[in-house]
Formats: structure tokens, sequence, C-alpha cells
């Protein structure tokens, strides 16, 4: 989601892609029924697309341990760009053999096979992560087409020390946030609560899970679209008010100008994820210890839920001839507690392996303040809910971008823009050939 | 010039100037301005890439920073190392497939230029033709095809496409029929030289200027392509820059771009592209045979 510049790239190789035929010819996939390759010397060699960073200092330690199956790392650009290539390389019959799945682009993985359903070792290690992470790999199947790496629960994240000046005690409903938001402008014309990004559909479809939206689901043999359900259009409504009204800003996130807001004080909040910390310490360093961080706040007092940002699976490639050892390296890297620590340490991921989670102790340097901060971030995952993801989502994001740009720009309602997604989203599955149930 | 035969046009084409001074400027505006138009944003990278990471997004757009060798070791250290290996792999690439581009629009551009064979239009047309498809258009047939060739994910799929320019032919052609002239040719071959030695001894060296151009063409288009290498490449060892780059940039949602090892690594890689123009324009010089033919 943060690579929206090249989304028309995306795009442009998803249509390709597409175009070629859901046939999944199966060029190059000369796996035998087991997809054990035959007997052969030397070690299994394996490649592995990711953009986790320092990945290749995880995989030495793999390696070390299995001289007989070498994992050789790829470090690529992370996000929509990664899943359009990696379709593309499957569709010619040269995909690595792991690659990083984020669970957005999981379904369209699999519905052009590119992804091999590995139930069968897989399900070993179910109990190590939560249902609701587990679902996202499964997509509400008996099969599994990955091991969950890592998720982003979101929580709302806020500017302790302006929230004290302009005495603002921390929102926990939407209704305290958006009465938040009007006493701030009236303190400071300057200053903004928070902002609606148009072009962060991942931040939305978390928004939206939070209140309890379901996108997409599978009944039998055909999927059910409900983009504009009761949920998302309450929360499309929210934000389009607070927008239409002036007390909540429209820039985007990730761009120069959010960075600036974000270093002189002139954004109070960001309902993100738990990798935010990250974010924030490379775009505002000067505001290190100021930020805090608490629950997202609820659409009823009382209640306690959150929605997913982002995350990612380990998957393998339907056409790798070594898929057994290719999942036996992604349990390892996925579950196994020195493997975790690495990844939560070298690789700075929320892993979504609940023993993982037990790893996270000392609060990220940005928020030394806040001692509590795995601990509440834990809390928060464990009451996450997501939802299946459709074949299709780059186009229901393309759609949020296109409606939202539209919508903010022209302040008209953000009801009809989640219809626009609705509409996209239906039609290209419907091009594509997918069954739609009523 | 005016030797009499149209004075009184002459004079007025000489009057101009004094009767309009400042008509001399506006074409300088228009080009001073094109030159801010493409210098400002080289100038915003050179001072971007001088800030820290907390300098970047607070300080004024053209203040300069104080970040520039901390950024500059930062990159040479991150991963390792990575990006010298990026700017090796892009100097492979260019300066491979420039030179291999340059010599094989000689070689075509020369024979349809000087020889007379049928199919001749033909070939140029289709040639032409390639010019107006882009490059961006034909990326991903050419990855399937080089998948099917199991040459992709390799050096060669990244060099092999970009070594047909039917540009730099197109180039070449309308260079040689005009620096190579066909007495000169003709000579040669009176006395007694190939067709080898003709192109080789005679045409080559009067094609060297335009030669240059197809070469530096290619060279630029080769050192910025983004998609071709995006598309091919599956390895990160074997990335050009600005692939490498791009991983930096889209480093995934729960990352932050690292964007002041992305300005740093932008600004030193036009060093090499400034160096190569100002070194290679002492060979742009026209009218080699001049003194060769008197007609």
């Amino acid at each position: 989601m943060r690579t929206r510049r090249f989304s028309a790239l995306a795009a442009a190789l998803l249509t390709v892609v597409l175009a070629a035929g859901c046939s999944g010819s199966g060029s190059g996939s000369p796996e035998n029924a087991t997809g054990t390759a035959p007997a052969q010397s030397g070690p299994v060699k394996l490649t592995y697309w990711t953009w986790v960073p320092n990945m290749d200092k995880i995989v030495q330690k793999w390696n070390a341990a299995n001289p007989d199956i070498q994992v050789t790392v790829s470090k690529q650009a992370g996000g929509d760009d990664a899943a359009a290539k990696f379709l593309t390389a499957a569709k010619a019959g040269n995909p690595p053999d792991l690659i990083q799945a984020e669970y957005q682009h999981l379904p369209s993985f699999v519905a052009a096979e590119a992804v091999a359903d590995i139930a069968a070792q897989a399900n070993q290690v179910r109990s190590e992560f939560s249902e609701g992470l587990w679902n996202l790999v499964t997509l509400g199947t008996d099969g599994v087409y990955g091991i969950p790496q890592d998720s982003g629960p979101m929580m709302l994240f806020y500017r302790a020390d302006l929230f004290d000046k302009y005495g603002i005690e921390v929102p926990k409903t939407w209704d305290e946030y958006a009465e938040a938001a009007r006493t701030v402008r009236k303190k400071d014309p300057k200053v903004y609560l928070g902002t609606f990004s148009s072009k962060d559909p991942g931040s939305f479809a978390g928004l939206a899970q939070q209140a309890g939206a379901q996108w997409w689901s599978i009944s039998g043999d055909a999927w059910k679209v409900t983009v504009n359900d009761a949920a998302t259009l309450k929360v499309a409504g929210y934000w389009g008010d607070l927008v239409r009204e002036g007390v909540i800003d429209d820039m985007p996130y990730f761009t120069p100008e959010w960075n600036k807001a974000l270093n002189d004080g002139t954004l109070l909040t960001w309902p993100s994820a738990v990798w935010a910390p990250g974010v924030l310490e490379a775009n505002a360093p000067k505001a290190k210890g100021k930020w805090a961080v608490a629950p997202l706040p609820q659409w009823t007092a009382g209640e306690n839920v959150s929605g997913f940002w982002g995350g990612s699976s380990t998957a393998v490639a339907a056409a790798s001839p070594h898929k057994e050892q290719a999942v036996r390296f992604a349990t390892w890297l996925n579950t196994d507690p020195e493997a975790l620590e690495l990844l939560v340490k070298e690789g700075a991921i929320y892993p979504a392996a609940t023993k993982g989670q037990s790893v996270l102790t000392e609060a990220p340097g940005y928020f030394a303040q806040q001692k509590d901060f795995w601990q509440l971030a834990n809390q928060v995952a464990a009451t996450a809910r997501g939802f299946t993801f459709g074949p299709n989502v780059n186009v229901t994001y393309d759609a949020f971008k296109n409606a939202f740009d539209k919508a903010v720009e022209a302040k008209s309602s953000f009801a009809d823009a989640v219809n626009a997604m609705q509409e996209a989203t239906v039609a290209d599955m419907k091009k594509s050939g997918f069954q739609l149930a009523q | 010039m005016s030797t009499g035969v149209l004075p009184a046009r002459a004079a007025a084409r000489h009057a101009r100037p004094r009767l309009h001074p400042l008509r001399g400027a506006v074409p300088t505006a228009v080009l001073l301005l094109g030159a801010v138009y493409c210098l400002f944003p080289v100038t915003w990278v050179l001072i971007a890439a001088t800030k820290t990471p907390g300098e970047l997004f607070s300080t004024a757009t053209l203040a300069i920073g104080s970040g520039l060798w901390s950024n500059i070791a930062d990159l040479l250290a991150y991963r390792d190392g990575v990006f010298l290996l990026w700017l090796g792999n892009t100097v492979l690439y260019a300066g491979v497939g420039a030179t291999l581009s340059a010599a094989v629009s000689a070689l075509a551009g020369y024979a349809l230029a000087k020889y007379r064979f049928p199919g001749r239009n033909l070939v140029f047309n289709l040639l032409i033709g390639g010019i107006l498809v882009p490059a961006v258009v034909l990326a991903i047939p050419q990855y399937l095809l080089l998948s099917k060739a199991g040459l992709a994910d390799t050096y060669w799929s990244v060099l092999l496409p970009q070594i047909l320019s039917p540009y730099g032919i197109y180039l070449a052609r309308i260079y040689a029929a005009a620096a190579v002239p066909d007495a000169l040719v003709e000579a040669a071959r009176i006395d007694g030289a190939g067709h080898g030695q003709i192109f080789f001894r005679v045409a080559l060296p009067l094609m060297t200027p335009g030669l240059v151009t197809v070469f530096l063409f290619q060279f630029t288009a080769i050192w910025n392509n983004f998609l071709l290498p995006f598309i091919m490449l599956g390895d990160d060892r074997a990335f050009p820059l600005t692939v490498g780059l791009y991983t930096l940039l889209a480093a995934g949602a729960n990352q932050p771009s690292l964007y002041n090892l992305i300005l740093t690594g932008a600004m030193l890689s036009i060093i090499p592209l400034v160096a190569l123009f100002l070194t290679m324009q002492r060979y742009w010089r026209t009218d080699l045979s001049r003194g060769a033919v008197k007609s």
C-alpha cells in the first residue's frame, strides 16, 4: 500500500496475466503427485522473494543448520508490484519457490493457481496462530495457501504532548474522536486531529474490518461481494462528514506534506497499525518520545475490536519442484522460536505466531516512554478481526483510490465512492469469469 | 550570401536585429526557462541528498543539509554494499548494451543506406514501425519469450532486448546516407577494397559522430530503464540501480521508505551519466569527409 506510485504498472502486469487466461496451463510445473523432487545429488536449492529487511541474515541461520536445503533470498520491492511480478513469473513458468504474500493478494495467487495448497504439512502448525490470522491463509476453505508471517493490528497513535496542550482526552469512541477533531480546530485552526487518506485502501479496509465489514465471502462455488455493506458505509459516511465539515484533513499518508505535518505537530493522530513506530521514526525523527498509542476508538462504547492493516504470509509456488522442503523452511521461519526472535529483532516485523509476540518486551525506541507498548499491541492483536479477501483486491483498491480521490476533491458523498468500489469489483470478477452469488 | 543578387532582401535581413534589439532576448529567455525547467529537479536531488532523515521533511526545500557524507556512508553500508553491485550491474548493462547496440546500428544503418537490395524499403519501414512501438509495451512479451528460452532472470534477459534499437538503426542510416559519400565508397571499391574493408576502413570512421550519438542515446536509455529489468530479473544481485533503488522505496507496508538513501543513490547514479556526456562531447565533430571528395 506504500507503493501506489507504480500501481498502474501493477495493474498493467495483472491485466496481461489475466488476459493470458486463467487456465493455469501448467507450463513449467513438472512436479509429481506429492510435490517432492525425484532423488538427486547435492542440496536442494530454494529461491525466496521477500522484502523483509535483513532476511538474508535470518536465512543464514537456516542454511547453516540445513546443509541439504539451501535458501537464497532475493529482496524485492514490496507490496502490489511484488504480487504482480510473482503472478507474471508464475505464468511464464519460472516463479521463485517461496514468496512473501500479503494477505490481500493471496486469493489472487490462489485463483491463478500460482501457489500450492500445503494443507497436509501446514495444518500441523495451525495451533501456533490465532483463528483470525489462520483464516486469512485458508480463505475459509479446507486448503492452506501460506504460513502467516506478520500482521498489522490497528491502533490509534497520537501526540501525547499536544493532546495535553489542547486539553484533549484520548478518544474512546469514534464520536469522541469527532468531537476532539472539532475542539482542536477551534483551539488552533492550523492543526488537524487527523486526516483521511484517499490513497491508502489498506487503511480503509482495516477500519471497515473494525466496524464488522465483510467484503468477500465464498458460498459453495460462488463468491459473494459486499464491499458496500452497512458497516463499510457507516465508516465511509463518518469520515466523509468530518472531511466535508472541514475538521479532518484530506491529505494522503506517506506524502512529503504528511511527513511535514507529523514533524511540525500540525497532525495529532494516526489510526495505523502496529508497524507505525518504524514509519514515524523514519519520517518524524524530531517527535521522538512525544507519540503514544491507545486502542482504536470504538463504534459502540465498551466494545473492544480492531482491524488489520497489512501483514503477510509465506507461500509456496505451485510450480516449485521442492514443495515439501519449501514448506519445511516456511514453517521454521514463522514458528521456530529462534527464527521468530530474529524476525522481530532483525526484520522489525510484528510476528503472526502467538508465541512470537512474547519476544516483544522492550518498547520500540521511538515509544520508549510507553513501557506497555507491546502488551497493549498484543491485547489489540487478540481483538482484531479481518475478513476474507477476494481474488481481485487490486481492482477494488484501485477503485478506492479513484473514487475517494474524486470524492475528497469534490467534497461529494463517500457512500457513492464505496458503491463505485463495489461496482468495479463485481464487474471485474464477472469479466474474469468468477461465479458470483447474488 | 549577399553577393548582389538580392540586395534589398539581404539588407532587410541585416537590418532586422537593429529594428528589434529585444527580439534576440525572447529565444534566450525561452532557452533559459527550459534550462531551469530541466535543471531544477536535478538541483533538488543534489540538495535533498545532503539532508539527514531528520532534516529531509523539516527544513526548507532548498536549504542544504548536513548529512551528505553520512548518507553516502549509510548507502554504501546498506546490505553490505549492494549499491556498488547495482552500480556495477548498471555499468555492465548500459556499457555492453549500448556498445553492441551502436555496432548493430552501424552495420544495419550502413547497409540500408548504401546497398540496394530487394526488400530494403520493407525492412526500413518495419524499423520505422518499431520506433513507434514503445518499449514498455514489449517488456512483457519479451519476458514470456525469454522465459521460454530459459534466459529470464539472467544478465542476457536485460542485455538482449536492448541491443536492437530501431531508433539507433534509423539514425545510423540517416547519418550514413549523409556522411558517407557514394563517391568515396566507389573509389575504395576501385582501389580493390572488399565490403568489410570499405565498412571498417572508410565508412565507420566517417560515421563515428553519428554512432557516438546512438551510443549515448542507448546508454542513457538503458541506464534509466526500469520496467524491463524489473520484469526480467528476480535475483536482486543482478538488479541495476533503478530496480535496486526501487526496493528501498517500496520497502513494504510495515517499513518506512529509506528516502535519504534513495535520494543519495539517485544523485550518485547521475554522476557517471554527466561525466560520460562531458567526455563524449569531443567526438561530436561533423563534416569529417570534407576534403575527401571534391564535388
